[in-house]
Protein backbone atom coordinates (compact mmCIF):
# COMPACT_ATOMS: atom_id res chain seq x y z
CA UNK A 1 0.00 0.00 0.00
CA UNK A 2 1.31 3.24 -1.11
CA UNK A 3 1.37 6.54 1.00
CA UNK A 4 -1.44 7.97 -1.05
CA UNK A 5 -3.70 5.41 -0.67
CA UNK A 6 -3.31 5.24 3.11
CA UNK A 7 -4.66 9.50 3.40
CA UNK A 8 -6.84 7.87 0.81
CA UNK A 9 -8.30 5.38 3.04
CA UNK A 10 -8.21 7.74 5.57
CA UNK A 11 -10.31 9.87 4.49
CA UNK A 12 -13.15 7.88 3.38
CA UNK A 13 -15.59 7.66 6.52
CA UNK A 14 -16.90 4.77 8.22
CA UNK A 15 -20.20 5.30 7.37
CA UNK A 16 -19.86 5.91 3.68
CA UNK A 17 -18.05 2.28 4.11
CA UNK A 18 -20.90 0.76 5.39
CA UNK A 19 -23.02 1.94 2.73
CA UNK A 20 -21.18 0.26 0.38
CA UNK A 21 -20.92 -2.82 1.86
CA UNK A 22 -24.57 -3.07 2.54
CA UNK A 23 -25.52 -2.18 -1.22
CA UNK A 24 -23.56 -5.34 -2.60
CA UNK A 25 -25.06 -7.97 0.39
CA UNK A 26 -28.60 -6.71 0.03
CA UNK A 27 -28.69 -6.54 -4.10
CA UNK A 28 -26.88 -9.67 -3.42
CA UNK A 29 -29.54 -11.76 -0.95
CA UNK A 30 -32.60 -10.16 -2.83
CA UNK A 31 -31.47 -12.02 -6.21
CA UNK A 32 -31.02 -15.34 -4.00
CA UNK A 33 -34.59 -14.62 -2.52
CA UNK A 34 -36.15 -14.37 -5.99
CA UNK A 35 -35.42 -17.85 -6.76
CA UNK A 36 -37.98 -20.32 -5.97
CA UNK A 37 -37.29 -22.88 -3.12
CA UNK A 38 -37.04 -25.78 -5.75
CA UNK A 39 -34.10 -24.94 -6.97
CA UNK A 40 -31.67 -26.60 -5.06
CA UNK A 41 -34.01 -29.63 -5.07
CA UNK A 42 -33.79 -29.36 -8.71
CA UNK A 43 -30.14 -29.01 -9.21
CA UNK A 44 -29.88 -32.37 -7.02
CA UNK A 45 -32.26 -34.59 -9.32
CA UNK A 46 -30.73 -33.32 -12.31
CA UNK A 47 -27.20 -34.34 -11.33
CA UNK A 48 -28.24 -37.47 -10.12
CA UNK A 49 -30.12 -38.41 -13.74
CA UNK A 50 -26.65 -36.80 -15.35
CA UNK A 51 -24.91 -39.38 -12.86
CA UNK A 52 -26.18 -42.30 -14.32
CA UNK A 53 -24.57 -41.05 -17.73
CA UNK A 54 -21.47 -39.40 -17.25
CA UNK A 55 -19.27 -38.66 -14.63
CA UNK A 56 -19.73 -35.10 -12.85
CA UNK A 57 -19.20 -33.69 -9.64
CA UNK A 58 -21.73 -31.40 -7.81
CA UNK A 59 -20.04 -28.38 -8.99
CA UNK A 60 -20.20 -28.98 -12.71
CA UNK A 61 -23.69 -28.45 -12.89
CA UNK A 62 -24.91 -25.26 -12.51
CA UNK A 63 -28.80 -24.63 -12.51
CA UNK A 64 -29.88 -20.63 -12.82
CA UNK A 65 -33.05 -19.18 -13.52
CA UNK A 66 -33.10 -15.90 -14.72
CA UNK A 67 -36.26 -13.27 -14.98
CA UNK A 68 -36.64 -11.34 -18.53
CA UNK A 69 -39.68 -9.24 -17.83
CA UNK A 70 -42.88 -11.87 -18.23
CA UNK A 71 -41.02 -14.75 -19.25
CA UNK A 72 -38.30 -16.89 -16.81
CA UNK A 73 -35.25 -18.56 -18.36
CA UNK A 74 -34.01 -21.56 -16.22
CA UNK A 75 -30.44 -22.65 -17.79
CA UNK A 76 -28.82 -25.75 -17.28
CA UNK A 77 -25.06 -25.68 -17.54
CA UNK A 78 -23.19 -28.70 -17.21
CA UNK A 79 -19.18 -29.11 -17.40
CA UNK A 80 -18.21 -32.53 -18.45
CA UNK A 81 -15.47 -34.38 -17.63
CA UNK A 82 -12.17 -34.33 -19.92
CA UNK A 83 -12.24 -37.18 -22.59
CA UNK A 84 -8.97 -39.02 -22.05
CA UNK B 1 -62.88 -2.32 9.01
CA UNK B 2 -59.72 -2.80 11.30
CA UNK B 3 -56.64 -1.79 10.04
CA UNK B 4 -53.63 -4.23 11.35
CA UNK B 5 -50.26 -2.88 11.48
CA UNK B 6 -47.11 -4.88 12.22
CA UNK B 7 -44.05 -3.18 13.67
CA UNK B 8 -40.94 -5.71 12.83
CA UNK B 9 -37.46 -5.59 12.38
CA UNK B 10 -35.67 -8.86 12.31
CA UNK B 11 -33.00 -7.94 14.58
CA UNK B 12 -33.85 -7.25 18.13
CA UNK B 13 -33.04 -4.11 20.03
CA UNK B 14 -34.11 -1.68 17.70
CA UNK B 15 -37.26 -0.39 19.23
CA UNK B 16 -39.82 -2.20 18.05
CA UNK B 17 -42.40 -2.64 21.87
CA UNK B 18 -40.78 1.17 22.22
CA UNK B 19 -42.53 2.43 19.10
CA UNK B 20 -45.45 -0.33 19.22
CA UNK B 21 -46.38 1.41 22.60
CA UNK B 22 -45.59 5.09 21.26
CA UNK B 23 -47.84 4.83 18.21
CA UNK B 24 -50.72 3.01 19.35
CA UNK B 25 -50.87 5.33 22.11
CA UNK B 26 -50.77 7.99 19.69
CA UNK B 27 -53.36 6.88 17.45
CA UNK B 28 -55.88 6.72 20.15
CA UNK B 29 -55.30 9.62 21.58
CA UNK B 30 -56.31 10.58 18.32
CA UNK B 31 -59.62 9.19 19.00
CA UNK B 32 -59.47 6.44 17.14
CA UNK B 33 -60.21 2.62 19.14
CA UNK B 34 -56.91 1.02 18.92
CA UNK B 35 -55.39 -2.44 20.37
CA UNK B 36 -52.01 -3.04 20.70
CA UNK B 37 -51.05 -6.84 20.74
CA UNK B 38 -47.92 -8.65 21.94
CA UNK B 39 -46.65 -11.60 19.76
CA UNK B 40 -43.65 -12.08 21.98
CA UNK B 41 -44.79 -15.19 23.22
CA UNK B 42 -42.79 -16.80 26.37
CA UNK B 43 -40.69 -13.27 26.30
CA UNK B 44 -43.10 -10.52 26.81
CA UNK B 45 -42.45 -7.16 27.68
CA UNK B 46 -45.06 -4.79 26.03
CA UNK B 47 -46.93 -4.84 29.36
CA UNK B 48 -43.48 -3.56 31.59
CA UNK B 49 -42.99 -0.76 28.82
CA UNK B 50 -46.89 0.59 28.98
CA UNK B 51 -46.76 0.00 32.67
CA UNK B 52 -49.88 -2.53 32.96
CA UNK B 53 -47.52 -5.87 33.69
CA UNK B 54 -49.21 -6.09 37.05
CA UNK B 55 -52.44 -5.97 35.84
CA UNK B 56 -52.59 -8.72 33.28
CA UNK B 57 -54.95 -11.79 34.42
CA UNK B 58 -55.12 -13.13 30.97
CA UNK B 59 -53.40 -13.50 28.14
CA UNK B 60 -53.58 -13.55 24.20
CA UNK B 61 -52.61 -17.60 24.12
CA UNK B 62 -55.63 -17.78 26.69
CA UNK B 63 -57.87 -16.07 24.45
CA UNK B 64 -57.10 -18.28 21.55
CA UNK B 65 -57.49 -21.52 23.44
CA UNK B 66 -60.94 -20.61 24.57
CA UNK B 67 -60.11 -20.38 28.36
CA UNK B 68 -60.76 -16.69 28.44
CA UNK B 69 -62.69 -14.28 26.19
CA UNK B 70 -61.02 -10.95 24.72
CA UNK B 71 -63.01 -8.54 27.26
CA UNK B 72 -61.15 -10.37 30.13
CA UNK B 73 -58.00 -10.52 28.82
CA UNK B 74 -58.04 -6.64 27.34
CA UNK B 75 -56.16 -4.55 29.58
CA UNK B 76 -57.54 -0.74 29.21
CA UNK B 77 -54.90 1.79 29.71
CA UNK B 78 -54.68 4.38 32.05
CA UNK B 79 -53.37 6.88 30.25
CA UNK B 80 -54.78 6.96 26.59
CA UNK B 81 -58.64 6.80 26.54
CA UNK B 82 -59.46 4.04 23.62
CA UNK B 83 -56.25 1.87 23.75
CA UNK B 84 -56.10 -1.58 24.89
CA UNK B 85 -53.49 -3.81 25.64
CA UNK B 86 -53.54 -7.72 24.71
CA UNK B 87 -50.38 -9.14 26.48
CA UNK B 88 -48.22 -12.28 25.24
CA UNK B 89 -48.12 -15.46 27.12
CA UNK B 90 -45.42 -15.50 29.53
CA UNK B 91 -45.50 -19.75 29.98
CA UNK B 92 -46.47 -21.25 27.06
CA UNK B 93 -44.62 -22.00 23.67
CA UNK B 94 -44.60 -19.93 20.59
CA UNK B 95 -46.22 -22.44 18.99
CA UNK B 96 -49.60 -22.20 20.72
CA UNK B 97 -50.19 -19.36 17.89
CA UNK B 98 -51.74 -20.72 15.09
CA UNK B 99 -53.05 -18.92 12.07
CA UNK B 100 -56.48 -19.90 12.99
CA UNK B 101 -56.28 -18.90 16.59
CA UNK B 102 -54.65 -15.60 15.30
CA UNK B 103 -57.09 -14.85 12.35
CA UNK B 104 -60.26 -15.87 14.66
CA UNK B 105 -58.83 -13.41 17.53
CA UNK B 106 -58.00 -10.63 14.88
CA UNK B 107 -61.21 -11.03 13.15
CA UNK B 108 -63.20 -10.90 16.96
CA UNK B 109 -61.65 -7.55 17.75
CA UNK B 110 -62.53 -6.01 14.67
CA UNK B 111 -66.06 -6.97 15.41
CA UNK B 112 -65.54 -5.52 18.17
CA UNK B 113 -65.18 -1.99 16.78
CA UNK B 114 -61.41 -1.96 16.88
CA UNK B 115 -60.37 0.73 14.04
CA UNK B 116 -56.34 0.10 14.39
CA UNK B 117 -54.98 -3.37 15.63
CA UNK B 118 -50.83 -2.97 16.18
CA UNK B 119 -48.99 -6.32 16.32
CA UNK B 120 -45.66 -6.04 18.40
CA UNK B 121 -43.66 -8.61 16.47
CA UNK B 122 -41.08 -10.61 18.37
CA UNK B 123 -37.09 -10.58 17.06
CA UNK B 124 -36.27 -13.26 14.45
CA UNK B 125 -38.09 -15.25 11.40
CA UNK B 126 -39.61 -17.38 13.49
CA UNK B 127 -42.58 -18.62 14.08
CA UNK B 128 -44.26 -15.87 16.87
CA UNK B 129 -42.70 -13.14 14.29
CA UNK B 130 -44.00 -15.29 10.88
CA UNK B 131 -47.85 -15.03 12.87
CA UNK B 132 -47.24 -11.23 13.65
CA UNK B 133 -46.91 -10.37 10.26
CA UNK B 134 -49.00 -12.78 8.36
CA UNK B 135 -52.29 -10.82 8.24
CA UNK B 136 -51.37 -7.39 8.01
CA UNK B 137 -52.60 -4.70 5.91
CA UNK B 138 -49.01 -2.84 6.69
CA UNK B 139 -46.04 -2.80 8.12
CA UNK B 140 -43.52 -0.12 10.46
CA UNK B 141 -40.43 -1.72 9.98
CA UNK B 142 -38.00 -0.37 12.49
CA UNK B 143 -34.28 0.25 11.81
CA UNK B 144 -31.54 1.60 13.20
CA UNK B 145 -28.78 3.45 10.48
CA UNK B 146 -26.30 0.86 11.55
CA UNK B 147 -25.30 -2.43 9.21
CA UNK B 148 -26.94 -5.48 10.89
CA UNK B 149 -30.32 -3.93 11.49
CA UNK B 150 -30.30 -2.46 7.91
CA UNK B 151 -29.66 -5.86 6.12
CA UNK B 152 -31.87 -7.63 8.68
CA UNK B 153 -34.59 -4.92 7.87
CA UNK B 154 -34.06 -5.79 3.82
CA UNK B 155 -34.38 -9.52 4.58
CA UNK B 156 -37.87 -8.87 6.35
CA UNK B 157 -38.81 -6.47 3.41
CA UNK B 158 -38.57 -9.78 1.08
CA UNK B 159 -40.47 -11.83 3.72
CA UNK B 160 -43.67 -9.51 3.99
CA UNK B 161 -43.50 -9.75 0.17
CA UNK B 162 -43.81 -13.00 -0.18
CA UNK B 163 -45.21 -14.74 2.85
CA UNK B 164 -47.75 -12.70 4.20
CA UNK B 165 -51.76 -13.36 3.13
CA UNK B 166 -51.97 -10.17 1.15
CA UNK B 167 -48.57 -11.44 -0.88
CA UNK B 168 -50.10 -15.18 -0.96
CA UNK B 169 -53.75 -13.24 -2.58
CA UNK B 170 -51.25 -11.14 -5.02
CA UNK B 171 -51.75 -7.79 -3.13
CA UNK B 172 -49.05 -5.69 -1.24
CA UNK B 173 -48.49 -5.38 2.12
CA UNK B 174 -48.11 -1.78 2.62
CA UNK B 175 -44.76 -0.49 4.24
CA UNK B 176 -42.52 1.63 5.66
CA UNK B 177 -39.50 2.43 6.93
CA UNK B 178 -39.05 3.71 10.93
CA UNK B 179 -35.31 4.86 11.76
CA UNK B 180 -34.99 4.82 15.49
CA UNK B 181 -31.44 5.94 17.83
CA UNK B 182 -30.90 8.35 15.21
CA UNK B 183 -27.90 10.70 15.79
CA UNK B 184 -27.53 14.01 13.27
CA UNK B 185 -24.28 14.62 14.92
CA UNK B 186 -22.43 11.44 14.19
CA UNK B 187 -24.30 11.32 10.59
CA UNK B 188 -22.23 14.44 9.87
CA UNK B 189 -19.35 13.48 10.97
CA UNK B 190 -19.52 10.59 8.73
CA UNK B 191 -19.90 7.90 11.64
CA UNK B 192 -23.32 6.96 11.14
CA UNK B 193 -25.61 5.76 7.84
CA UNK B 194 -27.78 9.09 7.24
CA UNK B 195 -31.58 8.63 6.72
CA UNK B 196 -30.93 9.32 2.58
CA UNK B 197 -28.75 6.00 2.77
CA UNK B 198 -30.81 3.87 4.17
CA UNK B 199 -34.06 5.03 2.21
CA UNK B 200 -31.77 4.05 -0.87
CA UNK B 201 -30.56 1.08 0.19
CA UNK B 202 -33.80 -0.49 0.95
CA UNK B 203 -36.02 1.55 -1.12
CA UNK B 204 -38.64 1.73 1.39
CA UNK B 205 -40.75 4.97 1.89
CA UNK B 206 -39.49 6.86 4.93
CA UNK B 207 -42.64 7.19 7.89
CA UNK B 208 -40.26 8.89 10.52
CA UNK B 209 -36.94 9.75 12.11
CA UNK B 210 -36.83 9.01 15.91
CA UNK B 211 -33.69 11.22 17.80
CA UNK B 212 -31.54 9.12 20.16
CA UNK B 213 -32.75 10.76 23.38
CA UNK B 214 -32.34 9.89 26.62
CA UNK B 215 -35.97 10.41 27.45
CA UNK B 216 -36.69 6.87 25.80
CA UNK B 217 -34.78 5.03 28.66
CA UNK B 218 -36.57 7.36 30.73
CA UNK B 219 -39.94 6.55 29.73
CA UNK B 220 -39.41 3.05 29.76
CA UNK B 221 -37.97 3.23 33.38
CA UNK B 222 -41.35 4.98 34.48
CA UNK B 223 -43.31 2.32 32.00
CA UNK B 224 -45.15 5.69 30.15
CA UNK B 225 -44.59 5.48 26.44
CA UNK B 226 -42.38 7.98 25.41
CA UNK B 227 -44.96 9.46 22.84
CA UNK B 228 -46.27 11.26 26.22
CA UNK B 229 -43.38 13.22 26.81
CA UNK B 230 -44.01 16.19 24.93
CA UNK B 231 -41.30 18.44 25.48
CA UNK B 232 -38.99 15.31 24.24
CA UNK B 233 -37.66 15.45 20.53
CA UNK B 234 -38.17 11.34 20.34
CA UNK B 235 -41.96 11.74 21.77
CA UNK B 236 -42.16 14.88 19.11
CA UNK B 237 -40.91 12.84 16.20
CA UNK B 238 -43.32 9.75 17.21
CA UNK B 239 -46.49 12.02 17.40
CA UNK B 240 -45.12 13.44 13.54
CA UNK B 241 -45.08 9.60 12.94
CA UNK B 242 -48.68 9.23 13.49
CA UNK B 243 -49.83 11.89 11.89
CA UNK B 244 -48.13 10.57 8.77
CA UNK B 245 -50.02 7.08 9.66
CA UNK B 246 -53.22 8.75 9.54
CA UNK B 247 -52.60 10.67 6.38
CA UNK B 248 -51.78 13.84 7.05
CA UNK B 249 -48.57 15.46 5.33
CA UNK B 250 -45.71 16.18 8.10
CA UNK B 251 -42.62 17.61 7.43
CA UNK B 252 -39.36 15.72 8.76
CA UNK B 253 -37.62 16.60 11.42
CA UNK B 254 -34.83 16.02 14.18
CA UNK B 255 -32.57 15.02 10.91
CA UNK B 256 -29.75 17.56 11.07
CA UNK B 257 -27.75 19.38 13.87
CA UNK B 258 -29.77 21.30 15.77
CA UNK B 259 -28.22 24.73 15.82
CA UNK B 260 -28.07 26.58 19.27
CA UNK B 261 -28.60 29.87 19.65
CA UNK B 262 -26.83 32.03 21.70
CA UNK B 263 -29.73 32.75 24.42
CA UNK B 264 -30.01 28.40 24.36
CA UNK B 265 -26.33 27.95 25.35
CA UNK B 266 -26.25 30.90 27.78
CA UNK B 267 -29.48 29.40 29.51
CA UNK B 268 -28.27 25.41 29.25
CA UNK B 269 -24.70 26.67 31.22
CA UNK B 270 -26.35 28.50 33.45
CA UNK B 271 -29.63 26.07 34.59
Amino acid sequence: MSIFDYFRSAKKDTASIAKERLQIIVAHERNQRNKPDYLPKLQQELLEVIRKYVDVDQDQVEVQLDNNGNCSVLELNITLPDRV
Amino acid sequence: MAKIIVVTSGKGGVGKTTTSAAISSGIAMRGHKTVVIDFDIGLRNLDIIMNCERRVVYDFVNVINGEANLRQALIKDKRAENLYILPASQTRDKDALTVEGVERILNELAADGFEYIICDSPAGIEHGAFMAMYFADMAIVVANPEVSSVRDSDRILGILQSKSRRAENGERVEECLLLTRYNPERVAKGEMLGVQDVEEILATKLLGVIPESETVLKASNQGIPVIHDIESPAGQAYSDAVSRLLGEEVEHRFMSVEQKGLFKRLFRRSA
